[in-house]
């Protein structure tokens, strides 16, 4: 089976600082996938490399086959992959429902004269976008707050709208960056669920990022450990638990 | 589409009422109040999708004024007399009217898409500063060109096209134009800000890489905007000229790009309702305050008063009158006491 997503030697330098060195990780699809690591350990540069907003320094990313290297994040968006951010970055003038309708404008097949002409095929697309929207907001249990402007949502749910917006993109891989930062220990059992129905329903291959291990193990079939830019583990929760290097690495060496 | 025709023909039925009206009861020194506020309202609605709803401060909107009025200008020049000579003015025909519009509201487009799409990848200061400099570049350029008439700039523009059964009354057709295009740009800005493309305008605005990230192209959607508001304040450049009568360069300094923005910063960003409340109440205020300033005989007593107001707007309503909001029949409803619903 080939990966959906695939790194080698995945390295990016910062002047004289090497953040992340020869990372390679490989997605299969369908995969719910976990990548681990202490703070600074270079987890949300792999991100940003992977969605374009860094170009590596060395190291290419495959998506789907294709190159990514040297796209920008409007391509490797159009390419399919879509992620939240660690701090959140939503539209917060904009109201839920327009943040989540504003992931499937790239879809919209109408120009700007439709819109302004207000063509029967504006509000095709206006409905399209609604209906999308409004289903994904109720995947994520956000529908009651649809009118709400974004900045008015408490913590917890601007991090499920990011997701609804996300979702919104019809992605192949969705890239989640701390989605559970900051939640407490009921809302992170929510998130845990909504995850894997993200993947189980919506068919929907996840890269997670966390911090949280339990989180991270309950849900996630494959984990990598990176430790100040370096991978240092790979494999299933219970083997990850169990290796010496990951725990001296979250633990301290002693 | 049947909707949007019929609301140009309401569009046209609704400013020939108000040209007749104006004409028949009211006096010209109010009318001509009238229309520097309707060219005011078209270039502040259409530099506020480039500085309000994409978040893309741009400061050289004079600029494309300035071209869009010199090649209306010019155009309707030799359509009328077909060359630049002395003589009385004339009425332009209709379908050459329309004609210069189209060109003075392309060519400032096209020159938003030149102009734009290197500045737009700049941010913050160093677009305002790039902007700043297209518009003073694009005026020197226009005072060098003996052709166009230098500094003296462009004379005996002809007048804008009669009405049928109108009265003859000088500038009596340049109300229903002006408010015409007032009201096209008005609904189109509203239109443009909800649909998908302004969305994704707003989404640029609110949080760059974000809306990237979602897939919306920012680069070409930046120089969309800049070329909504470019195209009419082409367009109200060549409405000013034929209103006018001549164009000189120094019609269109910064001064004039600052006073659309300080519009914009008044009524409050990114709302159609302020940008129009903003063109009014900046237009407006300097003719109102001169007869005090005469009445008590200290000259510039209007700009200090006029200055003062704006510092007292912005210390106490930085959001400007209307912040982002839209005057709605939602917000009126909620306005009048009484009458409240409950809403879920």
């Amino acid at each position: 089976m080939t990966a959906l997503l695939e790194t080698r030697g995945l390295t990016i330098r910062f002047g004289g600082l090497c953040a992340v060195d020869c990372c390679d990780l490989s997605i299969q699809p369908g995969q719910l996938f976990g990548l681990i690591g202490p703070n600074g350990a270079g987890k949300t540069t792999v991100f940003n490399m992977l969605t374009g907003v860094y170009l590596p320094s060395e190291g290419t990313v495959h998506f789907g086959g294709k190159l990514v290297n040297g796209r920008n994040p409007v391509q490797v968006a159009r390419m399919g992959m879509s992620r939240t951010f660690q701090n959140i970055r939503l539209f917060d003038e904009l109201s839920v429902l327009e943040n989540a309708m504003t992931g499937a404008h790239q879809h919209a097949r109408i120009n700007l004269f439709d819109s302004l002409l207000r063509t029967g095929r504006h509000f095709r697309e206006e409905e399209r976008q609604r209906d999308k929207a409004y289903r994904l907001l109720e995947f994520m249990g956000l529908e009651d707050r649809a009118g709400l402007p974004a900045k008015a949502l408490p913590y917890g749910h601007r991090r499920r709208l990011e997701i609804a917006r996300a979702l919104a993109t019809e992605p192949k891989l969705l890239c989640l960056d701390e989605p559970a930062a900051g939640m407490n220990t009921g809302e992170k059992a929510d998130l845990a669920k909504l995850i894997r129905r993200i993947r189980d329903e919506l068919k929907i291959t996840v890269l997670l990022i966390e911090h949280d291990m339990k989180l991270v193990m309950g849900i996630c079939e494959v984990v990598q450990v990176l430790e100040y830019g370096k991978t240092i583990a790979r494999g299933t929760p219970a083997e990850i638990q169990s290796n010496p290097r990951v725990i001296e690495a979250y633990l301290g060496g002693g | 589409m049947p909707r949007t025709i019929a609301l140009l023909m309401a569009g046209i039925v609704g400013c020939y009422g108000l040209n007749w009206f104006l004409s028949e009861f009211i006096e010209v020194v109010y009318v001509d109040y009238l229309n520097l506020i309707g060219l005011s309202i078209i270039l502040a609605v259409g530099l506020n999708v480039v500085n309000g709803l994409t978040g893309q401060f741009s400061i050289g909107h004079a600029g494309f004024m300035a071209v869009g009025a010199f090649v209306g200008a010019l155009a309707s020049i030799l359509f009328t007399y077909g060359e630049i000579a002395a003589g009385p003015l004339e009425h332009a025909g209709l379908a050459q009217f329309l004609l210069c519009l189209l060109f003075s509201g392309v060519a400032a487009g096209v020159l938003g898409v030149v102009v734009g799409a290197p500045a737009l990848r700049l941010r913050g200061d160093y677009l305002a500063i790039a902007t700043l400099g297209f518009g003073e570049i694009t005026r020197i350029l226009l005072t060098a060109q003996d052709s166009l008439g230098g500094p003296t700039g462009l004379k005996r523009i002809p007048k804008m096209p009669l009405l049928p059964g109108a009265s003859g009354w000088d500038g009596g057709t340049s109300v229903f134009w002006i408010y015409l295009f007032v009201f096209v740009v008005i609904v189109l800005a509203v239109r443009l800000q909800r649909s998908t493309f302004g969305r994704a305008l707003i989404a640029i605005r609110e949080n760059e890489l974000a809306a990237e990230t979602m897939g919306v192209p920012s680069a070409r959607m930046k120089v969309v905007a800049f070329v909504f508001g470019a195209f009419f304040a082409g367009i109200a450049g060549a409405l000013y000229a034929h209103y006018q009568h001549s164009v000189r360069p120094d019609d269109f300094t910064a001064v004039r790009s600052i006073e659309v923005i300080v519009m914009l910063v008044l009524g409050g960003l990114g709302s159609v309702t302020g940008a129009v409340a903003g063109a009014v109440v900046v237009t407006l205020l300097p003719q109102l305050l001169r007869p005090i300033e005469e009445a008590l005989g200290i000259d510039g007593l209007s700009m200090v008063v006029y200055a003062l107001l704006l510092v007292t707007m912005m210390v106490f309503r930085p959001q400007g009158i209307f912040g982002q909001r839209e005057l709605s029949l939602k917000l009126l409803r909620r306005l009048i006491p009484g009458r409240r619903k409950e809403s879920p």
